[in-house]
């Protein structure tokens, strides 16, 4: 599935990523754990794609294609997602409109049939109700006057909406209450399976009580210095990165 | 004559004093009066150029160093005209009116032809476009031709009527110079619908007067969406009495060049003037928004919104001058101006002017300059969509944001479809 070998990276020529090695199977959720400034959301930014994070050495392979090489938007029809740590609002672009042109710019680009906006409109209700969405959030603009926690699960909702082969969750517990903490651990869980895998960033232990890893690793200085199972998180939120740091 | 004469201004006076007793009012003294004034100043002052402060930023060369001649046969045969956007239209070709073309039956009031209705304009017409107040209102004034003639009578409803220019490319450079003389009486109301288009090497120079009487409400929404070889400049003059309401919105999106200059006074207590619009120019246009406010009566509240979208080498300017007069007390005024650059070659010169002689005022106005978001763009990239779309999606958003101030829903549907169909045709391109 996922493939990092030796991954190195910098942004505006200062080197962040620094050797990551990492591999995420078919099917499994890893979580990435480390503390502000260790690199987890360069990593992210690196993987999807955005301008401006510069790769300068190592492999990243995507179901056995290097992803590297390719546009953002060529990541996501290939079933790559990131959720966003701080989602962008775009005033003047419906929500509705947004995740429909999305949704189906990765069909078309799949080669697989457009959806009208009737049948849209049934598949988004769906999901939204299982997020416990208000409908009147598909009229608004894209992310506009959404709080904190309606920014993180329309993020979700896209996720679910575009069932996407691998999601890198980028900090999606920031700033959630434990209400909507759980509903949005609740739509990840709903689509882990043999053809899911996901890569969750967090600082906290919290989020991973809700979805639990397969393995987590823990990224110190652009390198990931630990790796084990689920068990990891709580000896780091019981220890602190420097005594786990210490003991790598 | 000489060859060199029949070029610029020179060309233009030439022609006025070879028409002159054939132009459209020809044996009416006040109308000949009228124009022999337009000339003096005419000639005095010639086309504006860059010295002069409110052309600082737009170069008139090419239109002073052209050479047009005038459409004076009539266009015969069969016109395609675009779709209509009313029911009501009042078609225009090279500036004279078609009633064979236009379907006016069941409107609420009579639109009528300028040139065949000069005798009830005494006295109207030149009078808020003086002569001598604009070099392009002289042109006009020594040579317009025809032009709309709406006098709507006291509480009228006038519903939706559409204003259409069209012109018909005859070969050759040529110039029109159409006069709008538009009066709403006491409580009138009326949404015009202002849509030109045409091609060829053609000058449209019209000039609006406009005066919107008490508790009046004019609603004007103007597309200029003429070709790429077309050079666009109107002038608009308007009054707006206590309690009524002028509503101007502009979508410039085609000429070579545009200017769209609005005078507009507020000359009773608490009337008010919106004057919103987006303007788009691609590589080698270049458009021009200025507009002059006269905050001359109290209370009385204005709103300006004006989107710019360049791309390629385009040029773009917006010049907003808010005058509030020592008597115009709880004045409440707004201007933003916004421009979008989509390269780094296309350009914007920005310049909001208040001056405030009133001491109980609200008056504030902002200016931005910037690119598309780099943020936005990868978000709507990192979804899946190409590129060219996610550019696509925050342009229209951006000019989206314009519109919504449009309540009339025809009039909203009309002007997203100009701005619309602007962006498709840049195609690639930005």
């Amino acid at each position: 599935m996922l493939k990092i070998e030796g991954l190195t990276a910098e942004v505006e020529g200062k080197p962040i990523l620094k050797g990551i090695d990492l591999e995420v199977p078919t099917g499994e959720v890893h979580a990435i754990m480390g503390p502000n400034g260790s690199g987890k959301s360069t990593l992210s930014y690196v993987l999807a794609g955005r301008e401006g994070y510069e790769v300068t050495g190592g492999t990243v392979t995507f179901n056995g294609r290097d992803i590297l090489t390719m546009e953002p938007e060529e990541r996501a029809a290939a079933g790559l997602f990131l959720a966003f740590q701080y989602p962008v609002e775009l005033p003047g672009v419906g929500n509705a409109t947004f995740l429909r042109t999305a949704l189906n710019a990765q069909r078309k680009a799949r080669g697989e049939s457009e959806l009208d906006a009737m049948q849209f409109l049934k598949l988004a209700r769906e999901r939204m109700k299982v997020l416990a969405m208000p409908e009147d959030m598909l009229k608004r603009g894209v992310n506009v006057g959404f709080s904190g926690g309606e920014k993180k699960r329309n993020e979700i909702l896209q996720m679910t909406l575009l069932r996407p082969a691998l999601a890198i969750l980028d900090e999606t517990d920031s700033g959630l209450d434990i209400d909507a903490l759980k509903i949005v651990a609740d739509g990840v869980n709903a689509m882990r399976g043999p053809d899911f895998s996901a890569l969750v960033i967090t600082h906290y232990q919290r989020l991973l009580d809700y979805i639990v890893p397969d393995r987590v690793h823990v990224l110190v200085g652009g390198r990931i210095v630990r790796s084990g199972g689920p068990e990891l998180a709580k000896e780091l939120e019981a220890q602190g990165y420097a005594a786990v740091q210490a003991a790598a | 004559m000489t060859a060199a004469a029949q070029t610029g201004a020179a060309g233009f006076l030439a022609r006025y004093e070879g028409l002159k007793d054939h132009l459209a009012g020809a044996r009416k003294p006040w109308v000949n009066a009228l124009r022999a004034d337009a000339a003096v100043h005419f000639a005095a002052r010639g086309f504006p150029t860059r010295r002069v402060e409110q052309w600082k930023y737009t170069d008139l060369a090419p239109v002073a160093q052209a050479s047009f001649a005038e459409p004076l046969t009539m266009v015969e045969g069969a016109i395609t005209l675009p779709e209509p956007n009313a029911r009501h239209r009042a078609v225009f070709v090279d500036g004279r009116f078609r009633p064979d073309l236009s379907s006016l039956e069941g409107l609420a009031f009579a639109a009528r032809s300028l040139a065949q209705h000069l005798g009830e304009a005494e006295g109207l017409l030149g009078s808020l476009a003086r002569p001598g107040a604009e070099p392009l209102v002289a042109l006009n004034t020594m040579l317009f031709e025809d032009g709309l003639f709406l006098d709507l009578p006291e509480g009228v409803d006038g519903g939706l009527l559409e204003l259409l220019s069209v012109t018909v490319d005859p070969g050759r450079p040529f110039a029109f110079h159409p006069r709008h003389l538009i009066r709403l009486g006491a409580g009138a109301r009326l949404t015009l619908i202002e849509t030109a288009t045409g091609r060829g090497q053609c000058l449209h120079n019209p000039v609006f007067e406009i005066a919107v009487a008490e508790g009046a409400t004019l609603t004007h929404g103007r597309m200029l969406q003429e070709e790429v070889t077309v050079f666009h400049l109107s002038t608009i003059y308007a009054t707006i009495a206590a309690g009524g309401t002028y509503d101007n919105f502009t979508v410039a999106a085609g000429p070579r060049l545009t200017r769209n200059e609005i005078h507009a006074a507020l000359i009773g207590p608490k009337a008010a003037c919106h004057m919103n619009g987006a303007q788009m120019a691609a590589d080698g246009q270049h458009v021009d928004t200025t507009t002059a406010l006269e905050h001359a009566a109290p209370e009385c509240s204005s709103r300006q919104t004006y989107k710019t979208v360049l791309a390629g080498r385009a040029r773009g300017v917006f010049q907003g001058r808010i005058h509030v007069h020592r008597i115009a007390q709880k004045t409440d005024g707004y201007q933003m101006n916004q421009a979008l650059l989509l390269s780094e070659e296309a350009e914007i010169d920005s310049k909001p002017q208040l001056e405030i002689y009133a001491d109980d005022v609200k008056c504030s106005h902002g200016a931005t300059v910037g690119a598309l978001d780099a943020d936005s763009l990868f978000y709507l990239r990192s979804r899946g969509i190409p590129e060219r779309e996610a550019k696509a999606i925050l342009v229209e958003a951006f000019l989206h944001e314009a519109v919504e101030t449009v309540t009339e829903e025809t009039l909203r549907t009309a002007l997203t479809r100009a701005l619309d169909a602007w962006w498709k045709r840049q195609g690639a391109g930005a």
